[in-house]
């Protein structure tokens, strides 16, 4: 039966990319490891190999087309022996393609068995070897050189050393390959410092000592956990965090919601988003906390881009509204509506998480009343958010009952001390208590 | 397109300007390369490969010389100078004619005469003076080399005092010899004559000989030299050379200006290269000449749109090889070749062919002290390698140098036998940027000379075996 050809995933996170064009043309005759085409995301551009013999009968997506979304069928390949005729009543569409996860390698060879009798049995027990035999590269029936980073040693080397992850450095060298040249140029542009830093925490920290065997399942560490893990070990190790609680009333907030929201259908203003405004409009009259530790100086940011945490399905990821300060809060609510959308389906671009000078983390909605959060590096600064809840408090002398919300600020002191941090509170806690003030 | 029209024209036809025409015409580009004396220019002419002819003969007369030392007993041999001369000569010849078949192969139009840039995009051609031709192109590769630089009151006559050309075909074997200049030119005119009789000194205002190399492989050849009977002065310039009848009377001026002086029957200047930048229309152009060499980017562009410049026309290293592949780079991005990469000069290996040989690629320990880095350093001798022992070639050493920190391959440094056809070991491990694992981890096969370039990758980390 015809095998059908899908946009590979040339990394964890690509949910789209550009087929550039074809190397091979419809009646070409395929071997296993022929290029096929050529797909480009924004990092690189990757040769997409084929694993099956056969002849190339039709090619699905042209040479050139744009955000072609991973596991859309690209082209069909008839196997040795098939004509045409074969590709009558084929529906490329309904062609088995991997589920969801296109690391796995399952789909081709799970799928054929199904869908055959046993009397195929002999031919399905070669593919089974053949699979095994190339490991786990790719979906099939392609396999992808994105699975390999073509680089020197020299580069290799380098960009260990420094903790500088070669899936995001761009080749320059022969065909594409990471020279020492690449890797320093992106060492230079800031790019290791994102990552890990220091070898030392590249692992993330190992269990001491492992509870007795057969009392646990072992779960294997998504990218995104290991991600997580390295991350965060960074920072809870490296940074010297401290913590500033305060108390912020949402009476004026909630009723200025409740109006804004009644005025139009166009936009849903959560309080999240009153304060995404209002710990950007913070920053900026207190610039000198709108930066992060540079190792030798400080390095202050001339944006005010706020992260959100997005708890999605296996951890979490932090979507950036950038220049928070120059929108308002329809456009940000808006945006973030999206930004968490994409975020939970696993579609947002690099772009859209990358960078962010300063993090909110929000646990109101589970009824957390406080908490601290580990800053989320290179940043200098996050706001947890505990529950909005009906509290007593008291007002001119007596006792009453008022919406309240702790915040609690994590800084890094080596960029934020203290009294900056009380002033950045302060000015917080002024906008969201008066709420108009975000308006000017 | 007229016959007079073409994509590319190169002026000269050394070993960047043939290579560079017959590339481009392998592209699909019309081109034609103006040449005024001989396909395959100084290289193969004069240069390079001649000498290479010349010492030939000294090494295997050096052989003869020992022949004993292997069993064989050879009386009265002598040196046949005319001969020996004849068949450089012939070689050259040989060459020279090959390069005129890969020319006429590739169909690049060869034109014969002095190429000048004459207004945008227009070559004039003249013969003995005066114009005969003009040709157009869209792009024009200058390539017309260097020549031996002369220090004012030390003219070359071509008589008594000769640059390499003379050198290259001399009428009589001189029975003392001057060489002024210790770089690769003068060393091995030096290693040739003393090899076939010649009292030869060696004079170099630097500190030391083959200044650009290794200073320990600087120091290793120059206490071979002097076993071999060549005399070296360092630190030393030549004030003065006064020319009689047969001879010429030289003085040298020391590092505290102490004067001294000796009689020589030839001398031989070898004092550097200048770009051979006149008389080629660069007046009135955007292109930029300095120190005697045209200034161009990484693919060879001039200031001039359409003007390229290669080769030794550009600047250190006066290298061939160099010369070829700026060639092949500039017309390749001329013609829009994916995947044109500019030239590393780091990684260009470098060969002088006396005896022994000294090669070496990227850079030396100094320099590579000088940029900062924390270094691991390699060395192996020829006496610790079974192949150079059975050889006769005790004499040598492969010096290896590293990048503590990354373990690149800084440079690499060799004196002994035949480490000329060795470099380029390092040169492709260079170029690939492997580290001192990968080095590590090849395999080099025995009984040959290149296990020292192993054994000095192993001894820089501490884990050479066999010394």
């Amino acid at each position: 039966m015809p095998i059908t050809i899908t946009m590979p995933a040339l990394s964890p996170t690509m949910t789209e990319g550009t087929l550039a064009n074809w190397q091979a043309k419809e009646g070409d005759t395929i071997s296993s490891g022929d290029v096929l085409a050529e797909i480009e995301t924004d990092k690189a551009t990757m040769e997409v190999e084929a694993v099956d013999e056969g002849t190339l009968a039709k090619i699905l997506v042209p040479g050139g087309t744009e955000n072609v979304a991973v596991n859309t069928p690209i082209a069909i390949l008839l196997e040795e022996g098939e004509d045409a005729s074969a590709l009558e009543g084929y529906d490329a569409g309904s062609a088995p393609a991997p589920e969801k996860d296109n690391s796995g390698d399952s789909s081709k060879e799970e799928d054929k068995p199904k869908k055959k009798s046993a009397g195929d049995q002999p031919k399905q027990a070669k593919q089974g070897v053949t699979s095994e035999a190339k490991g786990s590269s790719g979906p099939a029936p392609v396999t992808k050189k994105g699975d390999r980073i073509f680089s020197s040693p020299l580069a290799r080397r380098i960009a260990a050393n420094e903790g500088l992850d070669l899936k995001v450095v761009k080749g320059s060298g022969p065909h594409g390959r990471i020279i020492k040249a690449d890797v320093e140029k992106a060492i230079a542009s800031g790019g290791a410092k994102t990552e890990v830093k220091a070898p030392a925490v590249t692992a993330a920290p190992a269990a001491a000592t492992p509870p007795p065997a057969g009392d646990y399942v072992e779960i294997p560490l998504t990218s995104m956990r290991k991600t997580i893990a390295r991350r965060l070990s960074e920072a809870k190790q490296t940074i010297p965090h401290f913590y500033l609680t305060i108390e912020c009333e949402l009476e004026n907030l909630l009723a200025m919601r409740k109006e804004l929201n009644a005025r139009s259908d166009a936009y849903k203003i959560s309080v999240n988003d009153f304060i995404i405004r209002a710990s950007a409009l913070a920053l900026k009259q207190l610039p000198e906390a709108n930066a992060c530790w540079g190792g030798d100086k400080i390095l202050q940011y001339k944006d005010f881009d706020i992260s959100v945490a997005v708890a999605i399905e296996g951890g979490l990821i932090t979507p950036v509204v950038r220049n928070a300060d120059q929108k308002g809060l329809a456009s940000i609510s808006n945006e973030m509506k999206e930004l968490a959308g994409k975020a939970k389906a696993g579609k947002l671009m690099p772009e859209e998480y990358q960078g962010g000078c300063f993090s909110i983390s929000n646990l109101g909605m589970f009824g957390i009343k406080e908490f601290s959060a580990v800053i989320n590096p290179p940043q200098a600064g996050i706001l947890a958010i505990g529950a909005g809840e009906l509290r007593p408090v008291v007002k001119d002398g007596a006792l009453a009952m008022a919406t309240m919300m702790s915040v609690t600020l994590s800084c890094d002191h080596r960029v934020i001390d203290g009294a900056m941090g009380a002033e950045l509170l302060k000015y917080f806690k002024g906008y969201i208590e008066e709420p108009l003030t975000m308006m000017l | 397109m007229s016959d007079n029209d073409f994509d590319v024209v190169v002026v000269g036809s050394g070993p960047g300007g043939y290579v560079a025409a017959i590339r481009a015409a392998q592209l699909g580009l019309k081109s034609a390369v103006v040449e005024k004396e001989h396909l395959g220019g100084i290289c193969l002419n004069w240069g390079c490969i001649p000498t290479k002819a010349l010492l030939r003969t000294a090494d295997i007369y050096n052989l003869i010389k020992h022949a004993d030392t292997f069993g064989i007993k050879v009386e009265g041999a002598s040196v046949d100078l005319k001969k020996t001369v004849a068949r450089s000569r012939q070689v050259a010849g040989q060459l020279s004619g090959g390069v005129q078949h890969l020319l006429k192969k590739n169909k690049v139009t060869v034109i014969d005469g002095h190429g000048k840039l004459a207004g945008s995009g227009k070559v004039e051609i003249s013969k003995d003076g005066k114009a005969v031709s003009t040709v157009s192109a869209k792009h024009i590769i200058l390539a017309t080399g260097a020549r031996a630089r002369t220090i004012p009151g030390l003219e070359p006559d071509g008589k008594l005092i000769w640059t390499y050309k003379e050198a290259l075909m001399p009428d009589v074997m001189p029975k003392k010899l001057l060489v002024v200049g210790s770089g690769a030119i003068g060393i091995e005119f030096a290693s040739f004559f003393n090899a076939l009789g010649s009292d030869v000194t060696v004079v170099e205002v630097m500190d030391r000989i083959l200044p650009v190399e290794d200073a320990e492989i600087s120091a290793m050849a120059e206490k071979s030299f002097k076993k071999q009977g060549i005399k070296i002065h360092k630190g030393t310039t030549v004030s003065d050379l006064k020319k009689s009848a047969n001879s010429v009377t030289a003085t040298f001026k020391d590092k505290k200006d102490k004067t001294s002086t000796d009689m020589f029957d030839r001398v031989i200047l070898a004092v550097g290269i200048v770009g051979n930048v006149e008389n080629i229309g660069l007046e009135g152009t955007r292109i930029k000449v300095e120190k005697t060499h045209v200034l161009v980017d990484e693919y060879s562009r001039t200031g001039e749109p359409g003007v390229y410049a290669i080769g030794d026309l550009t600047g250190p290293p006066w290298l061939a090889h160099k010369a070829s592949h700026e060639g092949v780079i500039c017309v390749e991005k001329i013609a829009g070749e994916k995947d044109v990469h500019p030239l590393n000069t780091s990684n260009i290996p470098g060969c002088t062919y006396c005896h022994p040989q000294v090669a070496s690629v990227g850079l030396t320990e100094e320099a590579a002290k000088s940029k900062g880095y924390e270094l691991k350093v390699g060395r192996f001798p020829f006496i610790g390698n079974g192949k150079a022992i059975a050889l006769g070639e005790p004499e040598g050493m492969i010096k290896t140098i590293f990048d503590a920190k990354t373990g690149e391959m800084l440079g690499a440094h060799m004196i002994g036998a035949e480490v000329t056809e060795l470099i380029q070991g390092f040169g492709i491990a260079k170029t690939l940027e492997t580290t001192e694992i990968d080095l590590m981890h090849s395999v080099f096969p025995h009984p040959t000379l290149s296990e020292m370039m192993h054994e000095s990758v192993l001894d820089a980390y501490g884990k050479a075996i066999h010394f």
